[in-house]
């Protein structure tokens, strides 16, 4: 009788094929998928709805209110807080408001000093950001100093 | 005089690199994607600011309202404008308040692209307002330049 060699058949060859289509096709799927994720931020703002009856407005109460004016595009075309006009430069504005709030520790929580922000109805919200990011603080090296956290919109104007 | 033939006509190359590399690239891949981010929209691109910093802890009750450019408001997949709205709201309210949350716990995460009138997204703050919610985050992109 015949008794074949079977030290042959034990080098078997793998067959790659099929795990390497599945693995690109994986490859594909997570390629296609990715997606460089952007970093976003809140700014915070806490505003109930105006009570009709205005409080009795404290004298030492800091109301800030920055009027906000745009062209018939959207674009800034000038802004001012509490009636000084500062064109639109947005450096001018944080100094304005370091100016009246002094440089002072930050107050934190409710003490702060406020802000209203009243705007024309059509200006672009980018710049509304804008200034809310002049108003509320600005970096000095890494550290972030506050200045205004209490933000609020006036009634939108039609 | 006897020319011998190159045999080598199917080369059998060593796949065990290849293998290797694209294994790597795939954990890479899969380590890297995100799916937690359907909060986004397509129709909003947000404005940027250098101030902000992503969020420590997830924000409670969040009530997310896209602004599209021409104001129009979506919220979980469906489309309101600032009119309609309110019946939207009152929706979410009522999830809140069945959990025996106050209204006033909500935060509206309000993420409007950069060239929407601003008065747009004041309408849609107002309209949030008059159902009695009062913390509101204005979502804006990190600037890192």
């Amino acid at each position: 009788m015949k008794i074949r060699n079977r030290k042959d058949s034990e080098k078997m060859e793998l067959d790659l094929t099929s795990m390497i289509d599945v693995v690109f096709l994986l490859l594909i799927f997570f390629v296609m998928s990715f997606k460089i994720v952007e970093m976003e931020g809140d700014f915070s703002v806490k505003m109930p709805l105006a009570s009709t009856s205005t409080a009795v407005a404290d004298p030492t109460d800091l109301a800030l209110k920055l009027r906000l004016r745009a062209n018939t595009e959207g674009k800034l075309t000038d802004m001012s807080l509490n009636d000084i006009n500062l064109g639109t430069d947005f450096v001018a504005l944080q100094n304005k408001v370091v100016e009246l709030i002094g440089t002072a520790a930050p107050v934190e929580g409710e003490d702060g000093p406020e802000l209203e922000i009243d705007t024309d109805y059509n200006l672009r919200y980018e710049y509304v950001i804008q200034s809310i990011t002049s108003v509320s603080g600005y970096k000095d090296g890494d550290q972030v100093v506050k200045l205004i956290e209490k933000i609020k919109f006036a009634k939108p104007r039609r | 005089m006897r020319v011998k033939r190159p045999q080598a006509d199917m080369a059998k190359g060593d796949m065990t690199p290849m293998i290797d590399m694209v294994f790597q690239l795939i954990a890479f891949f899969m380590v890297l994607i995100n799916f937690s981010q359907t909060e986004a929209n397509d129709n909003v691109v947000l404005p940027s600011s250098k101030l902000v910093k992503p969020p420590e802890a997830p924000i409670e009750f969040p009530i997310l309202l896209h602004v599209a450019r021409d104001g129009e408001v979506f919220m979980g997949g469906d489309s309101f404008t600032a009119e309609t709205l309110k019946i939207g709201l009152q929706r979410e309210i009522a999830v809140i308040k069945a959990e025996k949350k106050s209204v006033s716990d909500a935060n509206v995460i309000i993420r409007a692209h950069k060239d929407t009138a601003a008065g747009d997204v004041q309408e849609v703050i107002r309209v949030a307002q008059e159902q009695e919610l009062v913390n509101f985050a204005l979502r804006v992109k990190e600037d890192r330049s």
